[in-house]
């Protein structure tokens, strides 16, 4: 026993002091594909400006990204802390046109805004509530309860009116119509709600138990419940999270469009699992940053905006945007599968 | 050591009973815990170990009989109740979030806050501290993934004392540990043992039982056998105490079954120094035509790791398997099948037979696999081969149209064996094929094999009941710890023979 006490452990005690480089791996290696995601971000903006001869790298575009895509961070926002559960919520994108609908619905009949708006997040939110409440405490895999959240957004959305409805009110014109300029740089208020709540997630997710504990439920399930960690309400809560950013999507989208229409966002929810996932965050769960899917999203609208400048077929984009996702995705496998391999 | 029946318990159990759908898991068990003491928890798989365990950490409610920690008693509900009440569990798999921090996953839901976020620098310099207090340095900011699982298991113990635990279970902690790994949670258990902690202890490996426990209660079958300390209580009498005796009358069996075996010409298999790092150690093994060779041990001794390893389930660091003196790799389960080896594994219903198909078409599977799958075989020679099996095993019903998911596990266990035969092995490896079905079935299965064996078949023999087999087998490999320790002739052994040679064997050079 006396000879054990001098062999007390370190964590490698044949390699000595570990390197900078060993070290930052052991800390930060999950942060690899985040990495890849920004590298890529580089690499498409160098290409754009090659491609379209010194036209593309300018505030107006980048501005540009935000401005259009502020309904899709959102979105991508709340997906992740889906996924960082090891979930997934494919009834945003039908939530989005749902609470979009309804919020132009009220406002139509002549509701204030202080009503329609609360009226959108809070529509969102039930639904998301709704499937939580499948998947945790009815065990229906994440998959198919969204999948029923998914037709009822659009049925419900559906039920609200069949066409598009106009919105003329003022307040919600402002959101989009604004642009608050900063020498070339412009912003939206609805660009600027889309960096609040990546700051706001950003900010739970890391620095509150209640963010922590979505990582741990990502990692390890039982592992969380029996550490007692609160995991029923934490990936309940998680679905709410989602369904009520994809309701603020709703709100962003009709300042966006100046109208709810039925048919908005179809597809859109693969869109923001599709930016998630370019930004990092593994599809299993647990490893993943909110920036990571703020840049998934910049990668997606860089993309499509240089298929515009192009004007090359659509059809490109979603090539283009399948082989990305294969690509990250086996990039996240071989980091899952050497990180087994240690163990 | 310093633990007297004097000191007023801090875990008393008494009289609790769980009852599972159709199995009384635990009966009426006592269970007393004395802060200061590493008190180890003893019994064969099945034995109501680890139901004790999770009535303790308030996973399993109890249906009868009382828990009281530090004299009050309790009702847990959730695993966060028990650690409310002092109780900190580190299972055999690690629990813990390997994709977070060290510090985070000593910390998680105790992070140190400021303001209203947490302070991840006053909660790592806590973390560190706590490791500190067990010896540990190390980067509480690296992922726990790129430590080792030793590692982790420490850093699981360090979590279970930030909760101010007065009670410590460690449930089979040291299964995946080398040597100066075990050495270490040895040390670190000492000491916590000294600061007044009480620790139950549970592990398949007797070495380590001897050298780390204070008193050790057995259990078998979900009963208390006993409580002693662990000087009044030497390893055979353990041994005896966990295995207990069974008083079939099986002795036909027997007697068909003690034959001279003709061990003069090339083995069918012979397996060279197979072994793998942290699983088992480099054993050798041969089989003889017709031979059925008893594979006997405590659970864990590596009795399952081997056969899989000579299978080629898991993939061996070393050693050479010869199949009729031809060397072959044995690196896939297709691969064995294609040299005639079937194996049929311990886990009857993951592994084995496809619940959802009928009888036939379980057996016709096992057919198609010699056959190659593309190859149609004719329904009528179908029919005629399941017929044959159900006929000769004597499955019940007896009827081929049956849904295996629905027959006992007798039956189940019975058509499994049909299903392998079907593969026209020369080498069949039956791991654990009596566990849990009754003596009937039991008698039918072992009738077969003896019969098969005599007619030429090569049989590997693996049960926990070291009676059958002594019974079944005419040579009997025996393991402990992962470790090869000998063979014995099973017409000159008998049953107290074995358990001593199991429980004793090579003690002193070992380990």
């Amino acid at each position: 026993m006396a000879a054990m006490t001098t062999a007390r452990p370190t964590s490698r005690p044949s390699e000595g002091r570990p390197s900078v480089v060993q070290t930052f791996l052991s800390r930060h290696g999950g942060m690899m594909p985040t990495f890849a995601a920004v590298a890529i971000l580089v690499l498409l903006f160098i290409g754009g400006e090659i491609f379209l001869r010194g036209d593309f790298i300018k505030p107006l575009t980048i501005s540009n990204l935000l401005i259009n895509y502020a309904y899709l961070l959102v979105l991508a926002v709340g997906m992740t802390f889906v996924i960082l559960t090891g979930g997934i919520d494919l009834s945003v994108g039908s939530v989005m046109a749902f609470t979009g609908m309804l919020g132009a619905k009220l406002l139509a009949d002549g509701s204030p805004v202080w009503i329609a708006v609360p009226a959108m997040l809070l529509g969102g939110a039930v639904i998301g509530l709704f499937i939580g409440i499948l998947v945790q405490y009815f065990g229906v895999q994440p998959f198919i309860a969204s999948l029923a959240g998914l037709f009822l957004g659009r049925g419900l959305a559906f039920i609200v009116s069949l066409n598009s409805i106009k919105v003329e009110e003022p307040a919600v014109v402002w959101l989009q119509s604004t642009r608050m300029k900063l020498g070339d740089w412009v912003i939206t208020p609805t660009g600027i709600i889309a960096l609040v709540t990546v700051a706001i997630a950003a900010f739970v997710l890391h620095l509150t138990r209640f963010g922590r504990t979505i990582y741990a439920i990502g990692g390890s399930e039982q592992s969380a419940r029996l550490m007692g960690l609160k995991v029923g309400r934490t990936k309940v809560a998680a679905y709410v999270i989602s369904g009520t950013c994809a309701g603020l999507a709703g709100l962003l989208l009709t300042a966006y469009s100046n109208a709810g229409y039925p048919r908005n966002g179809i597809g859109t929810e693969l869109d923001a699992i599709a930016a998630v996932v370019i930004g990092g965050t593994l599809l299993t769960g647990g490893r993943g940053y909110v920036l990571g899917s703020m840049i998934g999203v910049f990668v997606y609208g860089t993309i499509k905006t240089i298929i515009n400048f192009m004007g090359a077929e659509q059809a490109w984009m979603q090539i283009i945007v399948g082989s990305l996702l294969l690509l990250f995705i086996v990039v996240q496998r071989a980091i899952v599968a050497r990180a087994e391999g240690r163990r | 050591m310093n633990a007297d029946t004097d000191v007023p318990p801090i875990v008393e159990m008494r009289g609790i009973t769980i009852r599972f759908p159709g199995v009384l898991a635990l009966d009426n068990v006592d269970f007393t815990l004395r802060p200061g003491e590493i008190h180890s928890l003893m019994g064969e798989n099945g034995a109501g170990k680890s139901t004790l365990i999770k009535a303790l950490t308030g996973v399993y409610a109890i249906d009868s009989g009382s828990i009281a920690v530090a004299g009050k008693r309790q009702t847990f509900s959730t695993a966060a109740d028990a650690q409310d009440a002092g109780i900190s569990t580190v299972y055999q798999e690690v629990n813990l979030c390997a994709n977070l921090s060290v510090g985070e996953n000593v910390m998680l839901g105790h992070e140190k806050r400021r303001g209203t976020g947490i302070d991840w620098k006053t909660t790592h310099s806590e973390a560190a501290r706590h490791l500190a207090s067990l010896g540990l340095t190390l980067d509480t900011r690296s992922i726990l993934a790129s430590h080792s699982i030793a590692i982790q298991q420490l850093v699981a113990i360090s979590r279970a004392m930030v909760l101010d635990a007065k009670v410590l279970i460690l449930d089979e902690p040291t299964s995946s540990l080398d040597r100066g790994e075990v050495e270490q949670l040895f040390g670190i258990m000492r000491d916590l043992r000294d600061k007044g902690v009480a620790i139950l202890f549970v592990s398949h490996f007797l070495d380590q039982v001897y050298e780390i426990s204070d008193r050790i209660t057995v259990l078998r079958n979900g009963a208390l056998v006993g409580e002693h300390p662990i000087a009044e209580l030497p390893r055979d009498a353990l041994v005896t105490k966990m295995i207990g005796r069974e008083l079939e009358d099986l002795a036909s069996i027997a007697s068909s079954s003690h034959r001279e075996i003709d061990r003069s010409g090339t083995p069918v298999v012979r397996a060279t120094g197979l072994g793998k790092r942290g699983v088992l150690e480099p054993a050798d093994l041969e089989v003889f035509e017709g031979e059925v060779v008893g594979i006997a041990g405590l659970l864990g001794s590596g009795r399952t790791e081997l056969v899989r390893l000579l299978y080629g389930a898991d993939r061996a660091d070393e050693g050479t398997v010869e199949v009729h003196g031809e060397h072959v790799r044995l690196h896939q389960p297709r691969h064995a099948i294609e040299h005639r080896i079937s194996l049929s594994s311990e886990n009857r219903r993951e592994e084995g037979v496809v619940a959802d198909l009928t009888v036939a078409e379980n057996i016709v599977l096992g057919m198609q696999a010699r056959q190659g799958w593309l190859r149609k075989i004719p329904k009528k020679d179908q029919d005629a081969v399941v017929q044959e099996y159900i006929d000769a095993l004597g499955v019940r019903p007896a009827n081929p149209n049956a849904l295996v998911g629905n027959l006992s596990g007798g039956n189940q266990q019975k058509v499994l064996l049909a299903r392998w035969l079907a593969t026209a092995p020369e080498l069949l490896v039956l791991d654990e094929p009596t566990r849990g079905i009754d003596v009937g079935a039991k008698a039918d299965i072992q009738r077969k094999v003896a019969e098969l064996s005599a007619q030429g078949l090569s049989v590997i023999f693996i049960s926990s009941e070291l009676e059958e087999v002594l019974r079944m087998a005419q040579r009997v490999v025996v393991l402990r710890d992962r470790k090869k320790i000998g063979e014995l002739e099973a017409a000159t052994t008998d049953l107290d023979g074995l358990i001593d040679y199991i429980a004793n064997a090579g003690e002193g050079s070992a380990a």
